[in-house]
Protein backbone atom coordinates (compact mmCIF):
# COMPACT_ATOMS: atom_id res chain seq x y z
CA UNK A 1 0.00 0.00 0.00
CA UNK A 2 2.61 2.49 1.07
CA UNK A 3 4.61 2.03 -2.11
CA UNK A 4 1.58 2.74 -4.25
CA UNK A 5 1.16 6.30 -2.99
CA UNK A 6 4.79 7.12 -2.57
CA UNK A 7 6.18 9.11 -5.43
CA UNK A 8 9.65 9.56 -4.08
CA UNK A 9 11.36 6.34 -3.04
CA UNK A 10 14.27 8.24 -1.54
CA UNK A 11 11.99 10.21 0.79
CA UNK A 12 9.94 7.19 1.72
CA UNK A 13 10.47 7.65 5.45
CA UNK A 14 7.68 8.88 7.66
CA UNK A 15 7.57 12.66 7.47
CA UNK A 16 4.36 12.77 9.45
CA UNK A 17 1.86 10.08 10.29
CA UNK A 18 -1.28 9.17 12.10
CA UNK A 19 0.44 6.02 13.27
CA UNK A 20 1.62 6.56 16.84
CA UNK A 21 2.00 3.01 18.05
CA UNK A 22 4.93 3.01 20.48
CA UNK A 23 8.21 1.68 19.07
CA UNK A 24 11.54 0.72 20.56
CA UNK A 25 14.83 2.44 19.61
CA UNK A 26 15.40 -0.04 16.77
CA UNK A 27 12.01 0.62 15.24
CA UNK A 28 10.17 -2.51 16.40
CA UNK A 29 6.79 -2.21 18.00
CA UNK A 30 7.07 -1.94 21.76
CA UNK A 31 4.48 -4.33 23.04
CA UNK A 32 3.53 -4.17 26.68
CA UNK A 33 1.10 -6.99 27.09
CA UNK A 34 -1.73 -7.08 29.55
CA UNK A 35 -1.63 -10.33 31.49
CA UNK A 36 -5.02 -12.00 31.10
CA UNK A 37 -4.42 -14.64 33.78
CA UNK A 38 -4.20 -14.77 37.54
CA UNK A 39 -4.02 -17.54 40.13
CA UNK A 40 -6.83 -17.85 42.66
CA UNK A 41 -5.21 -20.69 44.63
CA UNK A 42 -7.11 -23.50 46.29
CA UNK A 43 -6.98 -27.23 45.82
CA UNK A 44 -9.23 -30.04 44.60
CA UNK A 45 -9.33 -33.79 45.04
CA UNK A 46 -11.36 -36.65 43.55
CA UNK A 47 -11.49 -40.33 44.47
CA UNK A 48 -13.36 -43.07 42.60
CA UNK A 49 -14.80 -46.01 44.55
CA UNK A 50 -16.53 -49.20 43.43
CA UNK A 51 -19.98 -47.60 43.29
CA UNK A 52 -19.39 -43.95 44.17
CA UNK A 53 -17.20 -40.97 43.30
CA UNK A 54 -16.14 -38.19 45.65
CA UNK A 55 -15.15 -34.79 44.27
CA UNK A 56 -13.95 -32.26 46.82
CA UNK A 57 -12.38 -28.82 46.95
CA UNK A 58 -11.59 -26.14 49.50
CA UNK A 59 -13.68 -22.96 49.32
CA UNK A 60 -11.01 -20.27 49.71
CA UNK A 61 -10.41 -17.75 46.89
CA UNK A 62 -7.13 -15.82 47.00
CA UNK A 63 -5.24 -13.10 45.12
CA UNK A 64 -1.60 -13.11 46.11
CA UNK A 65 -1.48 -13.05 49.91
CA UNK A 66 -5.06 -11.73 50.23
CA UNK A 67 -8.16 -13.84 50.84
CA UNK A 68 -10.91 -12.67 48.47
CA UNK A 69 -13.57 -14.86 49.96
CA UNK A 70 -13.89 -17.77 52.38
CA UNK A 71 -16.71 -19.36 50.41
CA UNK A 72 -16.21 -19.61 46.65
CA UNK A 73 -17.10 -23.16 45.54
CA UNK A 74 -14.84 -25.00 43.09
CA UNK A 75 -16.96 -28.14 42.66
CA UNK A 76 -20.02 -27.92 40.42
CA UNK A 77 -22.90 -30.14 39.38
CA UNK A 78 -23.05 -30.41 35.59
CA UNK A 79 -25.88 -31.10 33.15
CA UNK A 80 -29.01 -31.05 35.30
CA UNK A 81 -32.33 -30.19 33.66
CA UNK A 82 -32.56 -26.78 35.32
CA UNK A 83 -30.20 -24.28 36.92
CA UNK A 84 -30.88 -25.86 40.33
CA UNK A 85 -29.03 -28.98 39.03
CA UNK A 86 -31.16 -31.30 41.19
CA UNK A 87 -30.98 -34.19 38.70
CA UNK A 88 -27.33 -33.72 37.68
CA UNK A 89 -25.22 -36.87 37.38
CA UNK A 90 -21.78 -35.39 36.72
CA UNK A 91 -19.44 -33.31 38.86
CA UNK A 92 -16.76 -30.90 37.64
CA UNK A 93 -14.07 -29.34 39.78
CA UNK A 94 -11.92 -26.52 38.47
CA UNK A 95 -8.93 -24.94 40.16
CA UNK A 96 -6.47 -22.32 38.92
CA UNK A 97 -7.74 -19.11 37.30
CA UNK A 98 -11.28 -18.83 38.67
CA UNK A 99 -12.75 -16.73 35.82
CA UNK A 100 -11.65 -19.34 33.25
CA UNK A 101 -12.94 -22.06 35.56
CA UNK A 102 -16.40 -20.56 35.65
CA UNK A 103 -16.41 -19.93 31.90
CA UNK A 104 -15.44 -23.57 31.33
CA UNK A 105 -18.10 -24.81 33.75
CA UNK A 106 -20.76 -22.69 32.00
CA UNK A 107 -19.75 -24.02 28.57
CA UNK A 108 -19.75 -27.67 29.62
CA UNK A 109 -23.02 -27.27 31.50
CA UNK A 110 -24.71 -25.67 28.48
CA UNK A 111 -23.47 -28.49 26.22
CA UNK A 112 -24.71 -31.19 28.63
CA UNK A 113 -28.10 -29.45 28.90
CA UNK A 114 -28.46 -29.29 25.11
CA UNK A 115 -27.53 -32.99 24.92
CA UNK A 116 -30.20 -33.84 27.50
CA UNK A 117 -32.78 -31.78 25.61
CA UNK A 118 -31.97 -33.35 22.24
CA UNK A 119 -31.58 -36.97 23.34
CA UNK A 120 -33.98 -37.08 26.27
CA UNK A 121 -31.36 -38.60 28.56
CA UNK A 122 -28.39 -37.32 30.54
CA UNK A 123 -24.92 -37.46 28.99
CA UNK A 124 -22.70 -40.33 30.14
CA UNK A 125 -19.54 -39.37 32.04
CA UNK A 126 -17.32 -40.95 29.39
CA UNK A 127 -18.97 -38.87 26.65
CA UNK A 128 -18.83 -35.75 28.77
CA UNK A 129 -15.15 -36.46 29.52
CA UNK A 130 -14.28 -36.58 25.81
CA UNK A 131 -16.32 -33.42 25.15
CA UNK A 132 -14.52 -31.57 27.95
CA UNK A 133 -11.19 -32.51 26.41
CA UNK A 134 -12.35 -31.08 23.08
CA UNK A 135 -13.54 -27.84 24.68
CA UNK A 136 -10.18 -27.38 26.38
CA UNK A 137 -8.22 -28.18 23.22
CA UNK A 138 -10.28 -25.72 21.16
CA UNK A 139 -8.59 -23.03 23.21
CA UNK A 140 -5.15 -24.58 22.75
CA UNK A 141 -3.50 -21.22 21.96
CA UNK A 142 -5.31 -19.16 24.63
CA UNK A 143 -6.01 -21.88 27.17
CA UNK A 144 -8.44 -22.04 30.04
CA UNK A 145 -5.85 -21.84 32.82
CA UNK A 146 -7.40 -24.53 34.99
CA UNK A 147 -6.82 -28.02 36.24
CA UNK A 148 -10.18 -29.70 35.68
CA UNK A 149 -11.35 -32.95 37.25
CA UNK A 150 -14.57 -34.64 36.13
CA UNK A 151 -16.33 -37.22 38.28
CA UNK A 152 -19.33 -39.51 37.87
CA UNK A 153 -20.48 -43.10 37.51
CA UNK A 154 -19.66 -44.95 34.29
CA UNK A 155 -22.04 -47.15 32.26
CA UNK A 156 -21.38 -50.09 34.62
CA UNK A 157 -22.10 -47.97 37.69
CA UNK A 158 -18.45 -47.86 38.75
CA UNK A 159 -16.90 -44.67 40.07
CA UNK A 160 -15.05 -42.69 37.37
CA UNK A 161 -12.59 -39.83 37.73
CA UNK A 162 -11.14 -38.03 34.70
CA UNK A 163 -8.37 -35.48 35.12
CA UNK A 164 -7.24 -32.87 32.59
CA UNK A 165 -4.38 -30.52 31.90
CA UNK A 166 -5.23 -26.96 30.74
CA UNK A 167 -5.10 -27.88 27.04
CA UNK A 168 -7.23 -31.01 27.18
CA UNK A 169 -4.98 -34.05 27.71
CA UNK A 170 -7.00 -36.39 29.88
CA UNK A 171 -6.87 -39.73 31.59
CA UNK A 172 -9.23 -41.89 33.65
CA UNK A 173 -7.84 -42.51 37.11
CA UNK A 174 -8.69 -43.91 40.52
CA UNK A 175 -7.85 -40.63 42.22
CA UNK A 176 -6.38 -37.21 41.45
CA UNK A 177 -5.43 -34.06 43.35
CA UNK A 178 -5.31 -30.68 41.60
CA UNK A 179 -4.37 -27.08 42.29
CA UNK A 180 -2.04 -25.32 44.69
CA UNK A 181 -1.60 -28.23 47.11
CA UNK A 182 -1.64 -31.03 44.49
CA UNK A 183 2.02 -31.79 45.15
CA UNK A 184 1.30 -32.10 48.87
CA UNK A 185 -1.77 -34.31 48.53
CA UNK A 186 -0.64 -36.60 45.67
CA UNK A 187 1.95 -38.67 47.58
CA UNK A 188 -0.56 -39.19 50.38
CA UNK A 189 -3.08 -40.43 47.82
CA UNK A 190 -0.49 -42.70 46.15
CA UNK A 191 0.05 -44.40 49.47
CA UNK A 192 -3.51 -44.48 50.80
CA UNK A 193 -5.57 -45.07 47.64
CA UNK A 194 -3.22 -46.95 45.31
CA UNK A 195 -1.28 -48.56 48.22
CA UNK A 196 2.10 -47.54 46.81
CA UNK A 197 5.07 -48.62 48.96
CA UNK A 198 2.82 -50.94 50.92
CA UNK A 199 3.96 -54.56 50.96
CA UNK A 200 2.59 -57.76 52.40
CA UNK A 201 4.30 -58.23 55.79
CA UNK A 202 6.88 -61.01 55.81
CA UNK A 203 6.90 -61.42 52.02
CA UNK A 204 10.67 -61.05 51.92
CA UNK A 205 13.15 -58.35 50.96
CA UNK A 206 14.12 -56.58 47.71
CA UNK A 207 12.51 -58.17 44.64
CA UNK A 208 10.78 -60.76 46.79
CA UNK A 209 8.55 -58.08 48.34
CA UNK A 210 4.90 -58.59 47.42
CA UNK A 211 2.84 -55.45 46.86
CA UNK A 212 -0.36 -55.09 48.84
CA UNK A 213 -3.34 -55.85 46.63
CA UNK A 214 -5.17 -52.73 45.44
CA UNK A 215 -8.89 -52.75 46.25
CA UNK A 216 -11.38 -49.89 45.89
CA UNK A 217 -11.99 -47.97 49.11
CA UNK A 218 -15.27 -48.07 50.96
CA UNK A 219 -17.10 -44.75 51.00
CA UNK A 220 -16.63 -43.86 54.66
CA UNK A 221 -12.87 -44.50 54.45
CA UNK A 222 -12.59 -42.36 51.32
CA UNK A 223 -14.44 -39.48 52.98
CA UNK A 224 -12.11 -39.61 55.98
CA UNK A 225 -9.15 -39.72 53.60
CA UNK A 226 -10.36 -36.58 51.79
CA UNK A 227 -10.76 -34.66 55.04
CA UNK A 228 -7.31 -35.78 56.25
CA UNK A 229 -5.70 -34.82 52.94
CA UNK A 230 -7.16 -31.31 53.14
CA UNK A 231 -6.32 -30.87 56.83
CA UNK A 232 -2.73 -31.67 55.89
CA UNK A 233 -2.74 -29.29 52.91
CA UNK A 234 -4.18 -26.46 55.03
CA UNK A 235 -1.31 -26.79 57.50
CA UNK A 236 1.34 -26.46 54.80
CA UNK A 237 -0.18 -24.28 52.07
CA UNK A 238 -1.35 -20.70 52.61
CA UNK A 239 -3.77 -20.71 49.66
CA UNK A 240 -5.81 -23.62 51.02
CA UNK A 241 -8.35 -23.36 53.83
CA UNK A 242 -11.66 -21.96 55.16
CA UNK A 243 -14.04 -24.73 54.09
CA UNK A 244 -14.12 -28.16 52.49
CA UNK A 245 -16.84 -28.77 49.94
CA UNK A 246 -17.30 -32.49 49.35
CA UNK A 247 -19.75 -33.93 46.84
CA UNK A 248 -20.42 -37.64 46.53
CA UNK A 249 -22.15 -39.28 43.56
CA UNK A 250 -23.92 -42.62 44.07
CA UNK A 251 -26.66 -44.28 42.06
CA UNK A 252 -29.12 -42.40 44.31
CA UNK A 253 -27.84 -38.98 43.29
CA UNK A 254 -25.39 -36.37 44.57
CA UNK A 255 -24.85 -35.58 48.25
CA UNK A 256 -23.06 -32.40 49.29
CA UNK A 257 -21.41 -31.68 52.63
CA UNK A 258 -19.55 -28.59 53.79
CA UNK A 259 -16.96 -29.14 56.52
CA UNK A 260 -14.93 -26.46 58.28
CA UNK A 261 -11.21 -26.09 57.60
CA UNK A 262 -8.78 -23.80 59.43
CA UNK A 263 -9.31 -20.14 58.45
CA UNK A 264 -5.79 -18.87 59.27
CA UNK B 1 3.73 17.77 -10.90
CA UNK B 2 2.48 14.29 -10.54
CA UNK B 3 -0.58 13.78 -12.69
CA UNK B 4 -1.22 10.10 -11.90
CA UNK B 5 -4.73 9.48 -10.62
CA UNK B 6 -3.34 7.96 -7.35
CA UNK B 7 -1.97 11.38 -6.41
CA UNK B 8 -5.13 13.39 -7.12
CA UNK B 9 -6.39 15.34 -4.15
CA UNK B 10 -3.37 14.49 -2.01
CA UNK B 11 -0.96 16.89 -0.31
CA UNK B 12 1.94 17.67 -2.68
CA UNK B 13 5.09 15.74 -1.87
CA UNK B 14 7.37 18.68 -2.71
CA UNK B 15 5.57 20.74 -0.07
CA UNK B 16 4.67 18.20 2.62
CA UNK B 17 7.04 15.30 1.94
CA UNK B 18 6.04 11.81 0.93
CA UNK B 19 2.80 10.61 2.43
CA UNK B 20 3.21 8.05 5.19
CA UNK B 21 0.52 5.50 4.62
CA UNK B 22 1.75 3.19 7.37
CA UNK B 23 -1.29 3.94 9.52
CA UNK B 24 -3.34 1.99 6.99
CA UNK B 25 -1.10 -1.03 7.46
CA UNK B 26 -3.28 -3.68 9.11
CA UNK B 27 -0.27 -5.52 10.56
CA UNK B 28 0.46 -2.97 13.28
CA UNK B 29 -0.74 -3.45 16.84
CA UNK B 30 -4.05 -2.06 17.99
CA UNK B 31 -3.80 0.04 21.09
CA UNK B 32 -5.91 -1.19 23.93
CA UNK B 33 -5.84 -0.03 27.54
CA UNK B 34 -2.53 -1.34 28.83
CA UNK B 35 -2.62 0.45 32.16
CA UNK B 36 -5.11 2.67 33.95
CA UNK B 37 -4.59 6.45 33.69
CA UNK B 38 -7.03 8.37 35.86
CA UNK B 39 -7.90 6.10 38.73
CA UNK B 40 -10.22 5.76 41.68
CA UNK B 41 -8.99 3.99 44.80
CA UNK B 42 -10.79 1.62 47.18
CA UNK B 43 -14.47 0.76 47.37
CA UNK B 44 -15.67 -0.84 50.62
CA UNK B 45 -18.95 -2.62 51.33
CA UNK B 46 -20.52 -4.76 54.05
CA UNK B 47 -23.79 -6.69 54.33
CA UNK B 48 -26.17 -6.26 57.27
CA UNK B 49 -29.50 -7.79 58.32
CA UNK B 50 -31.68 -6.30 55.58
CA UNK B 51 -29.28 -4.84 53.03
CA UNK B 52 -25.80 -3.66 52.11
CA UNK B 53 -23.75 -0.53 52.89
CA UNK B 54 -21.23 0.56 50.26
CA UNK B 55 -18.84 3.53 50.14
CA UNK B 56 -16.11 5.06 47.95
CA UNK B 57 -14.35 8.41 48.13
CA UNK B 58 -14.86 11.17 45.54
CA UNK B 59 -11.30 11.33 44.20
CA UNK B 60 -9.98 10.53 40.75
CA UNK B 61 -6.16 10.47 40.78
CA UNK B 62 -3.76 11.00 37.88
CA UNK B 63 -0.85 8.95 39.14
CA UNK B 64 0.05 10.54 42.47
CA UNK B 65 -1.73 13.78 41.56
CA UNK B 66 -5.16 14.28 43.18
CA UNK B 67 -6.60 15.42 39.82
CA UNK B 68 -10.41 15.45 40.17
CA UNK B 69 -11.85 15.80 43.67
CA UNK B 70 -15.55 15.60 42.86
CA UNK B 71 -15.94 12.33 40.95
CA UNK B 72 -18.78 10.12 42.15
CA UNK B 73 -17.77 6.46 42.01
CA UNK B 74 -21.01 4.94 43.26
CA UNK B 75 -23.74 4.43 40.69
CA UNK B 76 -27.31 3.29 41.26
CA UNK B 77 -29.09 0.99 38.84
CA UNK B 78 -32.88 0.82 38.64
CA UNK B 79 -33.21 2.19 42.22
CA UNK B 80 -32.38 -1.25 43.55
CA UNK B 81 -28.65 -1.79 43.05
CA UNK B 82 -25.47 0.20 43.69
CA UNK B 83 -22.25 -0.42 41.79
CA UNK B 84 -18.96 0.85 43.21
CA UNK B 85 -16.10 1.40 40.76
CA UNK B 86 -12.40 1.14 41.54
CA UNK B 87 -9.70 1.51 38.89
CA UNK B 88 -9.77 3.47 35.62
CA UNK B 89 -12.24 6.35 35.59
CA UNK B 90 -12.72 6.52 31.80
CA UNK B 91 -13.62 2.83 31.76
CA UNK B 92 -16.00 3.56 34.65
CA UNK B 93 -17.66 6.28 32.57
CA UNK B 94 -17.92 3.87 29.62
CA UNK B 95 -19.62 1.30 31.87
CA UNK B 96 -21.84 4.05 33.27
CA UNK B 97 -23.09 4.96 29.77
CA UNK B 98 -23.49 1.28 28.96
CA UNK B 99 -25.57 0.69 32.11
CA UNK B 100 -27.70 3.76 31.39
CA UNK B 101 -28.68 2.39 28.00
CA UNK B 102 -29.20 -1.06 29.53
CA UNK B 103 -31.53 0.43 32.14
CA UNK B 104 -33.52 2.23 29.44
CA UNK B 105 -33.79 -0.94 27.33
CA UNK B 106 -34.88 -2.91 30.39
CA UNK B 107 -37.53 -0.43 31.44
CA UNK B 108 -39.06 -0.52 27.95
CA UNK B 109 -38.80 -4.25 27.26
CA UNK B 110 -39.66 -5.51 30.73
CA UNK B 111 -43.08 -4.18 31.71
CA UNK B 112 -43.41 -3.92 35.45
CA UNK B 113 -45.13 -6.86 37.11
CA UNK B 114 -46.54 -4.80 39.95
CA UNK B 115 -47.04 -1.40 38.38
CA UNK B 116 -50.75 -1.55 39.29
CA UNK B 117 -49.71 -1.54 42.96
CA UNK B 118 -48.90 2.12 42.49
CA UNK B 119 -45.29 1.84 43.62
CA UNK B 120 -42.26 2.37 41.43
CA UNK B 121 -41.91 -0.32 38.73
CA UNK B 122 -39.89 -3.28 39.93
CA UNK B 123 -36.68 -3.80 38.04
CA UNK B 124 -36.30 -7.17 36.36
CA UNK B 125 -32.52 -7.05 36.65
CA UNK B 126 -31.62 -7.33 40.32
CA UNK B 127 -28.12 -6.98 41.78
CA UNK B 128 -27.30 -10.68 41.26
CA UNK B 129 -28.33 -10.50 37.59
CA UNK B 130 -26.42 -7.27 37.07
CA UNK B 131 -23.30 -8.70 38.69
CA UNK B 132 -23.42 -11.71 36.37
CA UNK B 133 -23.87 -9.39 33.38
CA UNK B 134 -20.94 -7.14 34.33
CA UNK B 135 -18.68 -10.12 35.11
CA UNK B 136 -19.41 -11.61 31.68
CA UNK B 137 -18.74 -8.23 30.07
CA UNK B 138 -15.40 -7.85 31.88
CA UNK B 139 -14.42 -11.44 31.04
CA UNK B 140 -15.27 -10.95 27.37
CA UNK B 141 -13.17 -7.80 27.24
CA UNK B 142 -10.16 -9.42 28.95
CA UNK B 143 -10.47 -12.30 26.45
CA UNK B 144 -10.18 -9.72 23.63
CA UNK B 145 -7.02 -8.40 25.33
CA UNK B 146 -8.81 -5.07 25.67
CA UNK B 147 -9.77 -5.04 29.34
CA UNK B 148 -11.98 -2.59 31.17
CA UNK B 149 -9.55 -1.67 33.93
CA UNK B 150 -11.95 -1.74 36.85
CA UNK B 151 -12.63 -3.62 40.03
CA UNK B 152 -16.35 -3.47 40.76
CA UNK B 153 -18.46 -4.13 43.81
CA UNK B 154 -22.15 -4.78 43.18
CA UNK B 155 -24.49 -4.28 46.16
CA UNK B 156 -28.20 -4.95 46.31
CA UNK B 157 -30.64 -7.84 46.70
CA UNK B 158 -30.69 -11.29 45.08
CA UNK B 159 -33.59 -13.34 43.66
CA UNK B 160 -34.87 -14.12 47.17
CA UNK B 161 -34.61 -10.45 48.27
CA UNK B 162 -31.67 -11.37 50.52
CA UNK B 163 -28.71 -8.95 50.77
CA UNK B 164 -26.31 -9.48 47.85
CA UNK B 165 -22.70 -8.33 47.60
CA UNK B 166 -20.18 -9.50 45.01
CA UNK B 167 -17.05 -8.32 43.22
CA UNK B 168 -15.89 -8.54 39.62
CA UNK B 169 -12.48 -7.45 38.37
CA UNK B 170 -10.81 -6.64 35.05
CA UNK B 171 -10.03 -10.33 34.45
CA UNK B 172 -13.63 -11.37 34.99
CA UNK B 173 -12.84 -12.99 38.33
CA UNK B 174 -15.83 -12.95 40.65
CA UNK B 175 -16.33 -13.62 44.34
CA UNK B 176 -18.84 -12.90 47.04
CA UNK B 177 -18.39 -12.43 50.79
CA UNK B 178 -20.14 -10.78 53.78
CA UNK B 179 -17.75 -7.83 53.37
CA UNK B 180 -15.67 -6.82 50.37
CA UNK B 181 -13.15 -4.11 49.53
CA UNK B 182 -11.15 -3.29 46.40
CA UNK B 183 -7.61 -1.98 46.04
CA UNK B 184 -5.95 -0.74 49.22
CA UNK B 185 -9.20 -1.43 51.04
CA UNK B 186 -8.64 -5.16 50.71
CA UNK B 187 -5.63 -4.77 53.00
CA UNK B 188 -6.73 -1.90 55.27
CA UNK B 189 -10.54 -2.07 55.46
CA UNK B 190 -11.28 -5.77 55.00
CA UNK B 191 -9.66 -6.84 58.33
CA UNK B 192 -11.77 -4.24 60.19
CA UNK B 193 -14.97 -5.35 58.49
CA UNK B 194 -14.21 -9.04 59.08
CA UNK B 195 -14.06 -8.33 62.83
CA UNK B 196 -17.73 -7.35 62.64
CA UNK B 197 -18.88 -9.80 59.96
CA UNK B 198 -16.60 -12.87 59.99
CA UNK B 199 -19.31 -14.95 58.28
CA UNK B 200 -22.78 -14.66 56.74
CA UNK B 201 -24.53 -15.40 60.06
CA UNK B 202 -22.69 -12.56 61.80
CA UNK B 203 -23.48 -10.18 58.91
CA UNK B 204 -27.17 -11.13 59.15
CA UNK B 205 -27.13 -10.00 62.80
CA UNK B 206 -25.63 -6.55 62.07
CA UNK B 207 -27.99 -3.57 62.22
CA UNK B 208 -28.03 -0.84 59.62
CA UNK B 209 -26.48 1.63 62.10
CA UNK B 210 -23.66 -0.78 62.98
CA UNK B 211 -22.89 -1.44 59.30
CA UNK B 212 -22.80 2.29 58.47
CA UNK B 213 -20.51 2.91 61.45
CA UNK B 214 -18.09 0.18 60.36
CA UNK B 215 -17.95 1.50 56.82
CA UNK B 216 -17.35 5.07 58.05
CA UNK B 217 -14.57 3.78 60.31
CA UNK B 218 -13.03 2.03 57.29
CA UNK B 219 -13.19 5.20 55.19
CA UNK B 220 -11.34 7.03 57.97
CA UNK B 221 -8.59 4.40 58.21
CA UNK B 222 -8.27 4.50 54.42
CA UNK B 223 -7.93 8.29 54.45
CA UNK B 224 -5.25 8.05 57.14
CA UNK B 225 -3.16 5.46 55.32
CA UNK B 226 -4.00 5.46 51.58
CA UNK B 227 -2.12 8.36 49.94
CA UNK B 228 -4.52 8.35 46.95
CA UNK B 229 -7.67 8.90 48.99
CA UNK B 230 -9.88 11.82 49.99
CA UNK B 231 -11.93 12.85 53.04
CA UNK B 232 -14.96 13.54 50.87
CA UNK B 233 -16.83 10.35 50.02
CA UNK B 234 -20.09 8.79 48.84
CA UNK B 235 -22.00 6.24 50.88
CA UNK B 236 -25.08 4.25 49.93
CA UNK B 237 -27.39 1.93 51.84
CA UNK B 238 -29.34 -0.56 49.72
CA UNK B 239 -32.41 -2.27 51.20
CA UNK B 240 -35.78 -3.58 49.99
CA UNK B 241 -37.07 0.00 50.25
CA UNK B 242 -34.56 1.27 47.68
CA UNK B 243 -31.26 3.09 47.68
CA UNK B 244 -30.25 5.81 50.13
CA UNK B 245 -27.27 7.47 48.41
CA UNK B 246 -25.35 10.38 49.95
CA UNK B 247 -22.67 11.75 47.63
CA UNK B 248 -20.95 14.53 49.58
CA UNK B 249 -20.16 13.10 52.99
CA UNK B 250 -17.17 14.37 54.96
CA UNK B 251 -15.06 12.28 57.31
CA UNK B 252 -15.92 13.11 60.92
CA UNK B 253 -13.95 12.97 64.17
CA UNK B 254 -10.54 12.69 62.56
CA UNK B 255 -7.70 12.47 65.00
CA UNK B 256 -4.04 12.10 64.25
CA UNK B 257 -3.29 11.61 67.95
CA UNK B 258 -2.23 8.04 67.23
CA UNK B 259 0.58 9.29 65.02
CA UNK B 260 2.85 10.47 67.83
CA UNK B 261 2.83 6.99 69.37
CA UNK B 262 4.26 5.46 66.20
CA UNK B 263 7.95 4.64 66.53
CA UNK B 264 10.46 3.04 64.24
CA UNK B 265 9.84 4.50 60.78
CA UNK B 266 11.33 8.00 61.14
CA UNK B 267 14.56 9.57 62.30
CA UNK B 268 13.68 9.74 66.00
CA UNK B 269 16.05 7.91 68.29
CA UNK B 270 13.84 7.30 71.32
Amino acid sequence: MAAMFSQNPVMNGPNYSFSDAPRTANGEFREHRFNPYSDNGGSTLAIAGADFTIVAGDTRSTSGYSINSRYTPKVFKIGGTTSSQDDATILLSVVGFAADGEALRDRLDAICKIYRYRHGKPMSVTACAKRLSTILYQKRFFPYYVHAILGGLDEEGKGAVFSYDPVGSYEREQCRAGGAAASLITPFLDNQVNFKNQYVPGSGTGHDLKEREVVPLVRRDAEILVKDAFDGAVERHIEVGDGLQMMTITKDGIEEVLLPLKRD
Amino acid sequence: MDHRPQAWGRPRDDVYGAYDASFMNPNGPNQATQSPIVTGTSVVAIKFSEGVVIAADNLASYGSLARFTDVKRLRTFADSTVIGFGGDVSDMQYLDRHLTSLAIDESYSAPSLDSDAGGPPKARLNAANLHKYLAKLLYARRSKFDPLWNHLLVAGLDDDDKPFLAAADLLGTTFSAPSLATGFGSMLAQPIMRRFAPDEEAAARLTREQAVDVVKQCMKVLFYRDARSLDSYSIAVVTKDGVDLKENEKLENQSWAFAERIRGYGTQTA
